[in-house]
Parts: C-alpha cells; structure tokens; sequence
C-alpha cells in the first residue's frame, strides 16, 4: 500500500515535470502547422474528419521527438464552409500565427479563394482532395488525385472490364464535376464513342428528389447496348441518389456505377446491402490489406476513440503530404519557405497502399489508382488496380485549351503553365 | 481473327470438360466446387458455367453464397466453405452437404473475390438451375434473369420449361425471355418474326433493348418488323412517361406538403417567420435514427416498427423543443417579424452546431423498413414503396391536422386567437396559452416530417437548411393563413417541377419553377387560396 502510494506520487510528479517542460518549450520553441478545414456548415461532414486526421499526425510525430529538434504544434481554425473566410483564416494562420504550412481545403472554390493569400505571403497549402486539374501554383501541393489518376483510369476499367458503351456522365453542377466531364466526354470521343451515347446531366447541391433521373438512366441504359453511370456527385447528394437506385431496382450488375466522390465516409449513412458492386475510383481504401495501413487504422481508431471510425482516401493524402513536408523540413534543414519548396520536388515517402509516392515537379504526387466495388460492409474491396504509380497529369491532354501546357517548378523553368508549342510561360490559367 | 478461333477453341475445351464432369460420377461436383477456391478472379466466369453446365441442384446454394460474397477458401489448402460472420470469426458449412464444420478464425479464411462479371455469371447460372424448380417465385425470378440476357444456348432449355410451365405470370415472362434469345440464334426468320411479335406485345425495357441491340445486326427483311415493334413500344412508353412524370409530381409534392405543413401552422397561422423550421424537420429524423440505433442493438424484431415508434416520439420531441423556443425567445417578439426572422435564424444555426457537435457531422445511417424498400410495377409505372407511403403520411397528417383545426374545441381557440387576439382574450381565452400549445404543434409536426423525410434524404446536421426555403415558397404560393392551399401548391409545385425537369435540366428547372412563382405573386400577392374577412389585415 504504501509502495504503491509512493510510486503513484513519483509516477504524478514526473508527469507534472514532464507537462511543465512541455509547456515551457511550447511557448518559446515550436513549429506551428496550420490547419484549415470547416468544422461547421455544409462541408463539416468532409472536413472534420480531415482536421482530427492531422491532429493525429502530429500527435504521433511529437511522440517521436517533432521535428528538427522542435516540437509541432498544431493551430486549427474554422472557415465554416465560407469561402471568404477561407481566405480571411488562411492570412490570419500564416501573418498572425506564423505557421510554417498549411493543410487544408476541400471545395475547389475553397482553395480557389485562398490562392491569393499564400502565394501574396508567401506559405504553403497542402491540398488533399481529388481535383479538375487544370492549375499548378508555386505554393501549392496536390496530394490528392488530378484526373488522370482517378477519372480516366475509371472509365478505362469500365471499357475493358464492363465492356460499357454508352455513359451517362452525372454531377452536380459546380467546377469540379463540369471539368471533369469535359475531360471524359473528350477522352471517350477519342476512344471512338459516339456522342449520341453520352448523357451528362447536372444536378443542384444537395438535391434529393433523384426519381426523375434514376428513371432516366433507366431508359437511357435500355437500348441494347451495356451502360454505366460516371457520377461526380458531391458528398451530401449522393445518398439520396443510391437510396433512389437501390428502390428503383438499378443493379451494379446491370448499370454499374462509378464515382470518384464517394468514399468511406460517405457510406457510413447508407445500408449498402443493395449497393454492392457499385464502384469508386481512389488511390486508397480502407480495406487495403498492407501492414502500414493496419497500423494506419490501428492509429486512428484509437486516437479517435472510436471502433467504427472509417478511414478514406484525402486522410491519406494528408498521410502522404504531411510526411513529405516532414522529410523536406528536414533536407532543407529549416522551415523556409523557399527552402522547402526547393527540397518537396523528387520527396518520396511510402503510401498506405504499399509503395511510394513522391512529390513530381508540377507540384502532383504519383499515386496507384485502385478501382473498389462496395461491399455490403459498407467498405470496397479492390477489383483493378493501375500495374504501378500514376503521375498526377495537371494539364489534361484532352481538353484543346490545356493540351500544350505543362508545369515544372524546378529552376530554370520555374513555371505553373508552360506552353511548350509557343516556347513561353503563361497560358490558360493564372 | 487469332481471338475468335482462341475463343472457339476454349468455348470447345470448355465444352468438352462439362460433358466429361457430367458423365462421371457426383463427386466430381465436389472437384468443381473445391476448383473455385483456387481461380483467379478471370478464371471464375468459366468454372461458374462449368458448375452451371453440371445440373446439378446441389450447385445452387454455393453459386448462390459465391453471388452474395459468402464463399470462403481456406488459406492453407485452397478448400471452399460456406461462411457466416459471427464475431472475429466465422462459422462455415460444407458447401455440398451443408455438415456443420464449425468455428474458424476469419485470418485462417479468404473470401472468394467476386466482381460485377462473375456475379452477372452467377445470375445467368442460377436463372438456367433454377428454371425447373418447384418454386414458382424461383421460376419466375429464372426467367426474368434469362429475359435480361439474351442467349442462344439457353434457347432449348427455355422451351423445356414453356411446355411444361403452368403460372401464367411465369409462361409470359419465359415467352419474352425466348423472344429475346431467339433475336440472337440462328432460328428461321418466321420464327424472328414471332419473337418480334411477342416482344412488341410485352412492351417494356428489356424488350426495347433487345430490339435495339437486334436492329444492328438483324437482315435487311427483318429490319422493318423491327422499327415497327420498337415504334410501337416507344408509343406506349410515351404514354406511360407522363403518368410516370405525374406520378413523381405527387411524390415530390407530398415531400414538400410534408416540410410545409408544420410552417403553414406557424408561419401561416400564426404568422411567425420561423427560420429554425428546418431544423425542427431535422430533430425528427434524428429522433428516428436513436430509436432504430435502440433498436438495432437491443431489439433488432422491431426493426419494421422502428418508424411507428419513431413517430410520436419525434412528435412529442421537437413539439417540447418548440415550446420551449416560443416561451423563452418568440413570445417576446410577437408583431416584429423581422426580429423574430433574426432570432430564429439564430436558434437555426445553434440546433444545427449542437446536433454537429452531439452527434457529429457526418451522415447517420436510417435504414427503410422491409416494406418501405424496393418497388413495384403498375402498367408502365415504377412505384417505389417508399415514396407511396410518404404520400399517403402526407395526406394522413394532412386530414389529421384538418380535423384538429376545424371540429375541436384547441382548434376553434387558435383559429379565435389568430383572427382576433383581443376578442379572443375578451372572451376568457388565454391568448398566451394558446400561442404556445400552437407553436409546439407546428414544431411537432415539423419532426414528424423528419421521420418521413429520413426515409429518402441524408440524416445530417445540414437536412433542414434543404428544405426551409421550399416550405415558405409552398406556404407563399398556397396562400398564407389557408392549410387548403398548402396542400394544392405543394402538388401543384411538383407536378410543374417533375414536368419541366426531364425538358429544362434539375438545376434549370427549379429556377423556372421559382420565375414563375414570382411571376405569379406579382398577380396574386395573396397566393392561391386567400383568405377574405375583415380580421385579416390589410
């Protein structure tokens, strides 16, 4: 009892010292990293999980000793899915906080709006979220998918393996979904599609009466030829959409279903039981059987504190990001911006997927591009995956405005949008 | 010309395998079976038709498991079982006698991968095992599998079974199903000629493809029959279009009668601009989602009850919620509309972030009961059961709510209190009382449209934002102050947005619907239904 007693109180007091010291050091000797998600308003429901994600990241490199001999810490703000404020929070983490990077943004039209200010101050934004393409800023990286790393390589799968002929490209109707498409009308054009079998079909934010276009799709995929829906729909329409396709009888095994914006997460509000075989295109899914993705997961469902918590593909490119940025701080051997953009082009750090990803000098990362088909778990189980690492292409060859571009930020081409028929930087874009 | 003799030579391989397994003996059943737990996921279409090819009724239930993702192979020795989660474990059944082996470690397991290819084949394979089964739903779900792929090969099989086919409903469908395989065999053209026939007479999708797909490749003799069947079918299918548009009309309609109709209470009646409407809408469906999550874990037998239990505690929830907004925010606010639309946007915004913080911000799973999944065929029309009884809720609560207002002795005291507060309190009514009991009401019957609505929408944070701003346009358009109008601009608003959709686009069409609303308040300020009297003000 009373060695107990003496234990405890030496075991209480070195915890005192320790938090003590913490403190002290926090205050005078720390490297600050920006976090940049809403945590309220529409786009929470993504975005939360990505801020608890990085704060796990940190959590875990601090426990192996921070960085450069620094502790991390982390500095969370709230834009609370308004696009202005993103810009307004953004100035406010690199001018008042000083942060050394930022991870952030979902919306394109997020990280649209805060572009100005990073590379006005001079910071860095790491992106995780699959994208249009079509933009490359010096002070940006995309850690998740461009096009040619999610879109394309889906529609590939459909061709060889469904042997789709007809497609209906639907999605709501912002940026992301309309580039997208132009992208893949194009791209499908090209592999000798006729235009009478595409049907694109735009739909508001949110809308959630699907019974007209799930009747549509019906009727469009009844004329003799195998059909399946490309769906850049975004997050919060989509289980309506399913909840509509499931009752109106529309079977993955007669019109499947492609989407690059359903993930994980997006399924835990859905019985997937009459989903399954229904697709997505990502570079990662939680059912990825390699030992760092256990760990992964492992890791997170204990800093969460929670067994049911999901895991989903912009977590990794979080993974991903924040690991090169680590490794970058340290060949550069400071948190200088200009440093580490010099030393992020050529890092590499290991994926959850089971290779290597490394940062390419348009500011993209090569990723696998894995195709899922829901299982009525509510997770994918991979079906196809890309032989190896695919570049993210951010000028996609198919659209005629972005076909001749190319972006390289190494000197002495420094350059987001080189145009290689006129030999000069500056082409569509900023 | 190399891939059409290397198909030919492995259809023949293949041909010449399943002719040897189904002479020998049953065990090679067993063989077949054991031959899937080693396939590669290309090589499983084949020994899927050669199990197929075997006949045998003891293949049904593992090419059943094998669709359902329910196979396993052991890692060590590549043997299949039939497995059942149970836990970290699984509890497996040999797949040909169904003998009871026991519980194994999921880690000692694989699950056979299947994709949408194999699971077609499986389909395919089930549809010819089970066409001559003593089941009639067995029979008929068979034929209809048959009638969505067509298939020279299974012709013979598919006349067998039309000879000796009793049920009708199964006899018609084996007719089209031997319509669409006979299209692609090499059969008479007379007989083509019938098939076109049946088909046309059919109607419907399957038919419309494969004439589609038959057009192609058919002979110049038979393409005339052809265009004459598909025009014919495409006529009919007109005609069905806009039953099927009204129909989804009345389905939109009545969602949108449902998010109304506890605004036309307090917006209507009352007159209170209440923002936080939505996020009434909103606690009812989370009201439903902890009653099935109770229910899932303590008494999964109730599961099909989930919403008629969910439904007055929604009711009694968000009615407590409302009154206890009206008494500590609206009544201080009464006859200042524009404050009141400030402070309840407020109490919008709080509900919303506490509901986030609570219950987090992403999607609560809501399951639909067994009879509110799936759908049915009326003439040309899908009817999907959920939505049928949306609308019959709607009108339900609808007639409830009428009842309420006119025949009992609280309505006749809030239509008093609402026309004419001063006399109303004259003659000993206690205005305040009343006020109260009717803000809770509205509120109430916002959350009993939360458990409908979690039927069909997203259960999260951001449902009621959805759907305020249709309420007030329904309210507006109906006539303020008239439950009547209500009900007739809710259906008359989404029979006009269901009509304009499939011509103008979702997204255009909702911004013609919301012109011509404008348009026509600019004629009739006071919506459809005015109410006319002297207690109303100018």
């Amino acid at each position: 009892m009373n060695i107990k007693a003496r234990v405890t109180g030496a075991f209480l007091a070195t915890v005192l010292s320790t938090t003590a010291f913490n403190g002290a050091f926090a205050a005078d000797d720390t490297i600050k990293v920006g976090i940049l998600h809403s945590l309220s308003g529409t786009m929470a429901i993504s975005e939360t999980t990505l801020k608890d994600a990085m704060l796990m990241l940190i959590d875990e490199q601090n426990k192996k000793g921070g960085l450069l001999g620094k502790k991390l810490e982390a500095v969370v703000v709230d834009p609370a899915s308004d696009w202005p404020l993103f810009a307004e929070k953004a100035r406010e983490l690199v001018s008042v906080d000083k942060v050394s990077a930022v991870f952030g943004c979902w919306t394109s039209v997020s990280r649209k709006s805060v572009l100005p200010v990073f590379e006005e101050l001079n910071s860095i934004l790491f992106y995780p979220v699959q994208y249009e393409g079509e933009e490359s800023q010096r002070n940006v990286f995309y850690t998740g998918a461009a096009p040619n790393q999610q879109a394309v390589p889906a529609v590939d799968y459909l061709m060889e393996n469904e042997s789709v002929e007809r497609w209906v490209l639907a999605g709501t109707d912002y940026v992301y979904p309309r580039t997208t498409n132009k992208i893949l009308e194009a791209y499908l054009i090209s592999k000798g599609v006729k235009p009478e079998d595409i049907m694109i079909n735009y739909t508001p934010f949110g809308h959630s009466d699907w019974q007209t276009i799930v009747s549509d799709i019906k009727k469009f995929g009844s004329a003799g030829k195998k059909t399946a829906v490309v769906s850049t729909i975004n997050g919060d329409a989509n289980v309506p959409f399913y909840k509509e396709l499931a009752n109106q009888g529309v079977k993955a095994e007669d019109i499947p279903v492609v989407a690059f914006s359903v993930g994980e997460e997006e399924l835990a509000g859905l019985d997937t039981s009459p989903l399954v075989g229904h697709l997505a295109a990502w570079n990662y899914f939680q059912s990825v059987d390699t030992p760092a993705n256990a760990e992964f997961i492992k890791t997170w469902k204990a800093y969460t504190k929670n067994d049911k918590r999901v895991t989903n593909d912009p977590m990794e490119a979080h993974y991903i990001g924040f690991n090169m940025w680590l490794k970058a701080v340290e060949k550069a051997g400071s948190t200088d911006t200009d440093a580490v953009l010099d030393a992020m082009i050529g890092v590499s750090v290991p994926n959850l997927s089971g290779g290597y990803s490394t940062m390419m000098p348009n500011h993209h990362i090569t990723k696998p591009v894995l195709i899922g088909e829901i299982q009525s778990d509510g997770q994918f189980e991979t079906v196809w995956e890309t032989p190896g690492l695919v570049v993210g292409d951010e000028w996609s060859d198919y659209l005629p405005d972005s076909k001749d571009l190319i972006a390289d930020w190494r000197a002495p081409m420094s350059c987001g949008n080189f145009n290689v028929a006129t030999g000069k930087c500056g082409g569509k874009g900023s | 010309m190399y891939r059409i003799l290397q198909t030919l030579l492995i259809t023949f391989c293949l041909l010449v395998s399943a002719d040897i397994t189904a002479s020998r003996a049953a065990d090679d059943i067993g063989a077949l079976v054991s031959a899937l737990g080693t396939a590669k996921l290309a090589e499983l279409d084949d020994r899927i038709e050669a199990l197929a090819k075997s006949g045998d009724p003891r293949v049904i239930p593992v090419l059943e498991a094998l669709g359902e993702g329910n196979l396993y192979a052991r890692k060590a020795d590549g043997s299949v079982y039939l497995a059942t989660e149970k836990g970290a474990s699984l509890m497996l059944v040999d797949p040909l006698d169904g003998a009871n082996i026991g519980e194994v470690p999921k880690s000692e397991l694989q699950k056979i991968k299947v994709n949408n290819s194999v699971r077609r084949a499986v389909r395919s394979a089930l549809g010819g095992l089970t066409l001559f089964s003593a089941d009639t739903d067995a029979r008929l779900k068979a034929a209809q599998s048959m009638r969505q792929t067509p298939n020279a090969d299974a012709l013979g099989a598919i006349e067998t079974a039309l000879s000796t086919e009793k049920d009708g409903a199964v006899r018609k469908t084996l007719d089209e199903a031997r319509a669409v395989s006979l299209l692609v065999s090499d059969r008479s053209d007379d007989d083509k000629r019938a098939a076109i026939k049946t088909l046309a007479e059919g109607g419907g999708r399957e038919a419309l493809g494969a004439l589609t797909s038959a057009l192609s490749s058919a002979d110049s003799s038979l393409k005339p029959d052809i265009e004459a069947a598909l025009q014919r079918i495409e006529q009919a299918q007109a005609f069905w279009n806009a039953g099927q548009n009204v129909w989804y009309g009345l389905s939109l309609g009545s969602v949108l009668l449902l998010a109304a109709i506890g605004l036309a209470i307090t917006f209507g009646v009352m007159g209170i601009i209440n923002m936080a409407h939505g996020e009434m809408v909103m606690l009812g469906a989370y009201t439903t989602f902890l009653v099935q999550d109770v229910i899932r874990t303590s008494y999964p037998d109730l599961f099909d009850w989930s919403l008629a239990i969910a439904l007055p505690l929604a009711f009694l929830a968000t009615g407590v919620i409302g009154l206890a907004i009206e008494r500590s925010v609206i009544r201080f606010l009464y006859g200042r509309p524009l404050e009141t639309l400030l402070a309840t946007w407020g109490i919008s915004l709080i509900l919303q972030q506490s509901v986030r913080s609570i219950f987090g911000p992403t999607n609560r799973e809501v399951g639909n009961p067994s009879w509110m999944a799936g759908a049915f065929e009326l003439g040309g029309l899908t009817i999907t059961w959920n939505r049928l009884w949306i609308i019959v809720f709607a009108l339900a609560v609808f007639a409830a709510l009428l009842f309420l207002l006119k025949r009992t002795s609280m309505g006749l005291r809030m239509r008093a209190v609402t026309q004419n507060r001063r006399m109303a309190s004259s003659m000993g009514i206690r205005t305040p009382l009343v006020d109260a009991l009717t803000f809770a009401l509205g509120s109430g019957i916002a959350g009993m449209a939360g458990v409908a609505l979690s039927q069909i929408d997203n259960v999260s944070p951001n449902l009621g934002q959805g759907y305020i701003i249709d309420s007030f346009m329904v309210v507006v358009f109906g006539g303020v102050g008239n439950l009547w109008g209500t009900l007739v601009g809710a259906f008359s608003l989404g029979i006009l947005n269901k009509f304009l959709e499939p011509y103008a686009g979702a997204v255009l069409g909702k911004i013609l619907v919301l012109v011509l609303i404008i348009l026509f308040i600019q004629k009739k300020p006071r919506g459809l239904f005015a109410l006319k009297g002297r207690a109303v003000e100018a």
